[in-house]
């Protein structure tokens, strides 16, 4: 049965108030989640005020601010700062998506911090990715090919090519699996709309020749039809994609080799 | 500790090749549904106000019948399937297992208890 209440050791804790900026006037109040593995206690907010008058406008800037100017402890991923990376995926307001390219004016009142919601916490905003990117790499998110290698390259037409756009441009930022209900209760075997989405890139490939031995490895109650269509994952996604178009059309695909 | 990679975890025992059967019959019971429960709907209706008499006579007529136990079967199996979906979604293990037999088991007694009433009336 899953487990709808979260395990003793996961229940949140007031946490500490961090004194406002010196001299500040225009400061914004943050509610981030706090866990350290070493210190046995269990998870609790912090609030923290950001000066924004001292600091840029996205979260992952505030997020910088704490880190440089309140408290150094503050652990979460952050790389490219344009939403190409995927590192720092984090639930902010309730949304999972990338502080990066998230405006604090798009949150109303407090902006609350939580990592993405029901995986295993490495430290604070960081989530444990391990099993999700070995679902990834189990779709085989390569090209497969059985004919010899041409002397130049794979060609592909135009039309083809265009079949991919609204696919390659996933960051793997786990917004999408994480916000969703089926992968919250069966994660271990549902693959999740990121690593479906992912699946669907490589079926439809023009150049790829494994595409039957994909659909195969698909045709599973759990890896793939769990998906009720709950459209989490199209309306979360920070890149604005639709991972459960991608996966409809993957269903499809197995009806008409079937039916 | 188990010295297992996440790889080996993630691939868990491989695909059951199975699924698309159950996706397939549910998209052809939600299309018998769209014509049948009006039609159900509208079967009830004609038969309102009625007394007992009129009512077991209108239900023994070949179509009104028909329809009735078209309609019990699809839409029985339809949510025996669906159940069926929930149940793999919450209950793992043992219980689920358990719990989709029970289901099953439930589902083909309704249909067998509601056509035996059917062809009672109509026969």
């Amino acid at each position: 049965m899953v487990q709808l209440t979260l395990p003793k050791n996961s229940r949140m804790m007031t946490g500490k108030t961090w004194p406002k900026p010196e001299g500040a006037t225009n400061v914004r109040k943050f509610s981030i989640y706090r866990w350290n593995p070493d210190d046995g206690k269990n998870p609790q907010v912090d609030t923290y005020f950001v000066d924004l008058d001292d600091c840029g406008p996205m979260v992952l800037d505030a997020l910088i601010y704490i880190k440089n100017k309140i408290d150094p402890t503050l652990t979460f991923r952050r790389s490219c700062r344009e939403g190409i990376c995927g590192s720092c995926a984090m639930n902010i307001d309730g949304i999972n998506t990338l502080a990066c390219i998230y405006g604090m004016d798009e949150v109303k009142g407090d902006v609350k911090i939580y990592p993405l919601p029901h995986m295993p916490v490495v430290k604070d905003l960081i989530p444990d990715l391990t099993h999700f990117y070995a679902q990834h790499a189990s779709i085989m998110p390569w090209l497969e090919t059985k004919t010899n290698r041409p002397a130049k390259e794979w060609k592909q037409s135009i039309e083809d090519r265009k079949k991919l756009d609204g696919l390659y441009e996933c960051v793997m930022c786990a917004s999408c699996s994480t916000s969703c209900p089926s992968y919250w209760w069966n994660g271990d075997r549902y693959l999740g709309p990121a690593a479906l989405l992912h699946a669907y890139r490589w079926i439809i490939d023009s150049r790829d020749e494994a595409t039957g031995e994909r659909l195969d490895d698909l045709e599973d109650p759990f890896k793939l039809y769990r998906c009720h269509t709950i459209m989490n994952c199209a309306k979360t996604c920070p890149k604005g994609l639709n991972p459960a178009e991608a996966i409809a059309n993957i269903k499809k695909m197995m009806v008409e080799r079937t039916v | 500790m188990r010295f297992m990679t996440d790889r080996k975890r993630a691939a868990g025992l491989g695909s059951g090749r199975e699924g698309t059967h159950h996706h397939w019959q549910m998209m052809v019971s939600s299309i018998l549904l769209v014509p049948l429960v009006p039609i159900l709907v509208l079967l009830f209706a004609s038969a309102l106000g009625g007394n007992h008499a009129e009512v077991l006579a209108f239900f023994s007529r070949p179509i009104p019948a028909i329809l009735m136990a078209l309609s019990l079967i699809v839409v029985i199996q339809h949510l025996m399937r669906e159940a069926h979906a929930a149940i793999e979604d919450y209950i793992h293990g043992t219980a689920g297992k358990l719990t989709l037999i029970a289901t099953t088991a439930f589902a083909y007694t309704m249909i067998a208890a509601g056509l035996f009433a059917i062809a009672r009336i109509a026969l």
